[in-house]
């Protein structure tokens, strides 16, 4: 005979039988009967946070850096819409998380009562599904649904709205946790056409110009021993996308940066130029392709993805393969092997010669300067303080971030050696995401060294999360690149619009950082010359504050600006590389 | 081109909200949509009728399937189908008026199914070029209400879309 709980208590004893260590939330009205249920039990935490969009940038982070999916726990109404800018982040990243929400009582849904939002209608554009309870017997079930749908297939975040009737402590029912779930109308891909794949090895080992273009997909399905071992095997180049950093070894010779808006010389050019691309778990995104129409003249495009919806999409794929991609690559090495074992003339190792020379060409002449020096006397360049906290935490660290300017030097300029370590917001480009994706970081990593890399603008879109890490004790190092302005919308005001800083600086006013840091409790660094750089890094990453949250603020140069960049409506190869372009593409 | 696209989708709450939020999220146009329970109570059916070149459609039909509660998806265009569109319409019928409009219904296949001294209510159903067909024969003027239940299909011969 089963037990017979009340919807509350399901709900928290369905979310201890999913597995789950953490609940990112914030209580209220509709979610009382819930978060009574926590009081009484000690399997999962329940971690307070100050603003609903914080938790499920935390839950977002967490599940970002250990596979696992974050759960967010929200009151009706306000909570609930705090809590859109989140899921949304989490949706456009495909990662995986339950979101639960307080609702008013059934009775009351559609009366425009006390802090009433149709979530199930607000949150619908922006989730991978929802959920709305309708009765406390059917909470277990529905629980293990959202964890089936949000961790399978392309990831992505669920809802599920509880109205407080049906998690009412007087009415209970049997529990009981399904091991499984199927649902008809849902079976996500696994396995790639054979035949497909067969076709995909044939076109890969027939290339003289390769490029291995691989995305945040490969991060999500756990692929990265795959995409290695397969690149290696080939020897081909590998460029990874903004969410696909670390998906291949950063230090690798065969790796060619970040590709797109902001990537590098050599894979931006490398792209355009080959005959073969090797898409993998990458979704074409504008931020990549530049315009579409010309897009990689040349390339004949094989394209894995787990999501069908994603193939063909903006760019037409030749071969294309829905699969699971570490299954699908796994595949596809082995056919690679028996390909090559029945063409040992493949691929023409002559031409991938001449495609590394060339490649090394342009890495030569206009590839990242990993060595810049610290001039003492000179505005501290934002790069060089990457590449210092590259250089201090080894290369180790899980780094975060925020949006912008900052984001993209950090993408550029810390080299990442594994997956999982990169965390920021990708697809929505959300603000505030750094701080509070750090928290959910440490979180699942408690022994771990977690960065955040922000700047001024974004940090003071969560800063309030301070409270939350000294509730917790979380030893986050955040990296403030402070250049006194929305350094983004600057640079594009700079380059598009004549220079007329629209609402793109408040110089005046921003605070002391060190004093408002230290006022939540924690420690508080301000750097302004290239000297004090290293050492001041190396103090925030030392023993001593082992334990706690160190903020460094350093004051870098305020008109520098992210290159290379792409040029609006052009190719692959149309880059500027500096403020003085001068007819560079024409050269190549 | 105009496609008509038949899904089958689990009869819950929320689930045409999906359907037809996809539509306006991505920007596809629907220019009918029609739907309602099947013989098994647990799906419905529905049928959108929406245009777009070749990889729009592909790209609405791989997304339709990305909605949980959505079963199936088959374009009816792709293939022989039959096609109906139900109207009822009503007329105004007076003084020598009257008698033109039961011809034009007579010719159009039409049934009157309501009388007034003043009106005839008639009902037409077939392919929705046929329906436009007789709006124009009848003109404005005569028209005094508009009801259409947008295009339902089905696929000719053995080909059947269950589950």
């Amino acid at each position: 005979m089963a037990e017979a709980l009340s919807g509350g208590d399901m709900l928290i004893r369905a979310l201890q039988d999913a597995g789950v260590e953490y609940i990112f939330g914030y209580p209220g009205g509709a979610a009382l009967h819930i978060y009574d249920a926590i009081f009484r039990q000690q399997k999962v935490e329940h971690i307070l946070v100050r603003h609903e969009q914080a938790a499920t940038h935390m839950a977002d982070g967490y599940a970002r850096a250990t596979g696992k999916p974050g759960v967010v726990l929200v009151t009706s109404g306000p909570g609930a819409t705090n809590a859109i800018t989140g899921i949304a982040t989490a949706f456009m990243d495909s990662i995986p998380m339950v979101v639960i929400s307080g609702q008013v009582p059934t009775s009351l849904i559609g009366t425009d009562a006390f802090q009433e939002t149709d979530m199930v209608g607000v949150c619908r554009p922006v989730v991978k599904h929802s959920f709305m309870v309708r009765n406390c017997a059917e909470i277990p079930t529905v629980v293990r649904k959202a964890f089936h749908i949000a961790t399978t297939g392309r990831p992505g975040p669920v809802v599920i709205d509880v109205p407080k009737d049906t998690t009412d402590p007087g009415i209970t029912a049997p529990y009981h946790f399904p091991e499984s779930v199927s649902l008809r109308s849902y079976n996500p891909a696994t396995r790639g056409n054979g035949r497909q794949i067969r076709k995909a090895a044939e076109v890969l080992l027939g290339a003289k110009r390769p490029v291995i273009y691989a995305g945040g997909g490969v991060v999500l399905g756990d692929a990265s021993a795959q995409l290695t071992r397969l690149a290696r095997a080939l020897g081909y180049p590998v460029t990874n996308t903004l969410m696909g950093l670390g998906a291949f070894p950063g230090n690798d010779d065969q790796f060619l940066g970040m590709l797109g808006m902001h990537g590098t010389f050599e894979a931006n050019m490398a792209m355009h130029h080959a005959d073969v691309i090797l898409a993998v778990g990458a979704r074409f995104d504008d931020r990549v392709t530049n315009d579409p129409r010309k897009f990689c003249p040349d390339a004949t495009i094989i394209h894995i993805d787990v999501d069908p919806a994603s193939i063909s999409k903006i760019i037409q794929a030749h071969v294309p393969i829905v699969g699971d991609v570490a299954l699908v690559l796994d595949e596809l090495e082995t056919q690679v092997a028996s390909e090559q074992a029945r063409r040992p003339d493949c691929p023409d190792r002559e031409a991938l010669a001449l495609w590394w020379e060339q490649i090394r060409g342009w890495r030569r002449d206009h590839g990242l300067d990993h060595h810049l020096p610290a001039e003492p006397g000179k505005p501290i360049l934002p790069q060089l303080a990457i590449q210092m906290l590259y250089k201090v935490t080894n290369g180790e660290a899980f780094v975060t971030s925020d949006v912008g300017q900052h984001q993209m030097f950090a993408a550029q300029y810390y080299r990442f050696h594994a997956p999982r370590r990169w965390i920021n917001s990708g697809g929505l480009g959300t603000m505030g995401f750094g701080l509070p994706a750090a928290m959910g970081v440490q979180f699942g990593h408690p022994d771990a060294v977690v960065a955040c890399v922000t700047g001024e603008g974004s940090f003071m879109m969560n800063m309030q999360e301070l409270s939350t890490c000294l509730q917790y004790g979380l030893p986050i190092k955040i990296i403030n690149l402070n250049n006194q302005a929305l350094g983004m919308v600057k640079q594009w005001q700079d380059m598009q619009y004549g220079g007329r800083h629209s609402q793109s600086t408040y110089s005046d006013s921003l605070p002391d950082f060190k004093t408002l840091i230290e006022a939540f409790g924690h420690v508080g660094i301000k750097v302004e010359r290239a000297e004090d750089l290293e050492p001041a890094l190396r103090e925030a990453f030392s023993e001593r504050y082992r334990r706690k949250l160190v903020f460094v603020d350093v004051w870098v140069d305020p008109n520098e600006h992210v290159y290379p960049m792409a040029v609006r409506g052009g190719s692959m190869r149309d880059m500027i590389l500096s403020k003085t372009p001068a007819g560079l593409e024409d050269n190549y | 081109m105009r496609h008509i696209i038949a899904v089958l989708l689990e009869n819950e709450a929320g689930a045409l909200s999906r359907v037809v939020g996809l539509f306006s999220q991505r920007n596809y146009n629907i220019d009918s949509l029609t739907v309602a329970p099947t013989e098994d109570p647990t799906l419905s059916r529905l049928t959108l009728v929406t245009t777009g070149d070749d990889s729009k459609i592909e790209q609405i039909i791989k997304h339709l399937y990305k909605v949980i509660e959505v079963v199936k998806v088959v374009d009816l265009s792709e293939s022989d189908h039959v096609e109906r569109e139900l109207m009822l319409i009503k007329l105004r019928a007076e003084g020598p008026t009257r008698d033109e409009v039961k011809r034009s219904v007579d010719i159009f296949r039409g049934q009157i199914i309501d009388v007034t001294a003043t009106t005839y209510t008639v009902q037409l159903s077939g392919p929705s070029e046929k329906l436009d067909a007789f709006i124009r024969a009848i003109g404005k003027t005569t028209i005094l209400e508009v009801v259409r239940s947008g295009v339902s299909g089905i696929s000719r011969g053995e080909k059947v879309l269950s589950l």
